[in-house]
């Protein structure tokens, strides 16, 4: 991989730090009044999503990450890994660990198009689309009329999250959820 | 996908701004200090080590000459103080390559002026009536420091003295970085930058004096009359953690500044950085004479930003130049 030097940390760049891939969330430019420059860069690692922040000398060079995003819909899973399938018309399909899955995992639904991301060809990983459609399995049941007022409830959906929802949402409505926050958003 | 046209300031805040200018403007007249305008592009470039000058090549009737853009417009307005100008001022548009954060632009407006005459400690007290002038609230008393009580108030070590050693140790420290090739200078930079300048200017106008003298650039230097130590004539003024002005007892000598520059190309060769044309017009000016006195130079996006408590610079600019 080419390196990068700190003039083109760019927000989104993939670079190695401490032997984990990294994406540059933020690169700021300190510079005493005259004097030597320093960058202060904020990486998210990508394996852990924990946000570094480190300084580096303006000019000096990381190693860039081979690592790629790819749209893939959720396939399967065999209790032990997570299987994904490209949606290029490749039918090429990844193993994921549970690992790399983390939050998502209460967020899966066959045949929905996630972002996987690849390092070095693993997936390390996942992230679900911004909003979701997804069933109740479990609620209390819902309160006639109460369409306007405040007030919510608990309600398990397919994929096994338990989100807040409105009192009149009944078992086996679909809702439309966004992933960001983990909140109803309507129904579908 | 649709491009971002869009200017980075809003319009309300380029009001602000031009009212601002204004006063600025109004400071200088009533102190009866002239306003200059002085070339963007000239045949020197300043060769400070630390500050990256852009150039074009300009087609001129002797045939296709190297121009450089100039990162202050010191040289220029103190060939007019060789002339004879008396007190001048400018809001110079300014270059500095790969300058560009949330404190910093590619370009930027300087407030630049001279006084000659002005101790230092006069010029430090009418840039602190300067900065008065703009900020709409008082922002408290003035305290001055000197460099080596800072360092040894707050990282207990003497600047001046220290071994090299410890110099790098507690940089790296500090800095989280390695900087166990690092030369003096740098060591002490970083940890300015990183850890005693955000803590400046909390309270009231914070001006650090009394640089070490291997950080004088184009000032004069003088023994510290408390403890002999060789220090540089300059000053810096801080608030809210933000480096806003940076002030100099102007070298006039021009043999000295001649030193500095081929030093400074010495310095520059050595780090693999190209060198850049020394301004002889400069130094010419200084062997006819050039009076005595003090100047300074503001960050005037800085002093707006904050002025109209804004979180970035590029806030208080018509165009930042990632979208200019």
């Amino acid at each position: 991989m080419a390196n990068y030097s700190t003039n083109e940390f760019k927000g989104g760049l993939k670079v190695m730090l401490d032997g984990d891939p990294c994406a540059i969330v933020e690169n700021d430019f300190v510079k005493p009044g005259k004097g030597q420059a320093f960058n202060r860069v904020k990486l998210r690692n990508l394996m852990t999503g924990r946000v570094w922040e480190r300084t580096f000398k303006s000019g000096d060079s990381l190693e860039g990450a081979d690592v790629l995003e790819l749209e893939m819909e959720y396939l399967y899973s065999d209790g032990d890994m997570w299987y994904f399938m490209k949606t290029d018309g490749s039918f090429e399909q990844y193993a994921v660990e549970k690992r790399a899955l983390a939050d998502t995992e209460k967020w899966l639904k066959e045949q929905v198009p996630y972002t996987v991301t690849l390092w070095n060809d693993n997936a390390i990983s996942v992230t679900p689309p911004n909003f979701i459609e997804l069933e109740v399995t479990e609620t209390d049941p819902g309160l006639k009329g109460d369409t306007a007022q405040g007030g919510s409830k608990p309600a398990t959906l397919s994929s096994g999250a338990v989100v807040r929802v409105p009192l009149f949402i009944n078992e086996g409505e679909v809702l439309k959820i966004d992933t960001r926050s983990g909140e109803y958003v309507s129904r579908a | 996908m649709s491009i971002d046209w869009q200017p980075t300031a809003e319009i309300a805040t380029l009001r602000e701004r031009a009212r601002l200018m204004g006063r600025v403007r109004a400071f200088f007249a009533a102190r009866h200090v002239l306003e200059v305008e002085t070339p963007v592009l000239g045949h020197g470039g300043s060769t400070d080590v630390h500050l990256d000058s852009l150039y074009c090549e300009a087609m001129m009737p002797s045939g296709q000459e190297r121009l450089w853009l100039q990162t202050s417009p010191e040289f220029h307005m103190k060939r007019l103080l060789a002339a004879g100008s008396g007190p001048i001022f400018q809001l110079a548009r300014s270059f500095r390559d790969g300058e560009v954060g949330s404190r910093h632009n590619l370009e930027f407006t300087m407030l630049e002026w001279y006084r000659p005459g002005f101790s230092l400690g006069a010029l430090i007290d009418e840039t602190d009536a300067l900065i008065r002038e703009v900020l709409p609230d008082d922002p408290g008393p003035q305290h001055r420091h000197r460099y080596r009580d800072l360092f040894r108030e707050r990282l207990a070590i003497d600047p001046f003295t220290e071994d090299l050693d410890g110099l790098r140790r507690m940089a790296s420290e500090k800095g989280g970085l390695d900087m166990e090739d690092a030369q003096r200078d740098d060591c002490l930079d970083l940890l300015m930058s990183l850890v005693i300048e955000p803590t400046l200017g909390r309270e009231g106008l914070d001006v650090v004096i009394d640089y070490p003298a291997s950080q004088a650039a184009l000032a004069r230097r003088h023994q510290d009359p408390q403890d002999g130590a060789w220090v540089a004539s300059r000053f810096e003024v801080y608030r809210h953690g933000l480096e806003l002005a940076n002030g100099y007892d102007e070298l006039t000598d021009a043999s000295e500044q001649q030193v500095r520059f081929h030093e400074d190309n010495s310095a520059r060769r050595a780090l693999g950085k190209p060198e850049v044309d020394v301004d002889e017009r400069l130094v010419a000016a200084l062997r006819s004479g050039m009076p005595s006195g003090s100047g300074v130079a503001l960050g005037l996006d800085r002093l707006i930003q904050l002025a109209l408590g804004k979180g970035r610079v590029a806030d208080v600019m018509a165009f930042a130049t990632p979208g200019a």
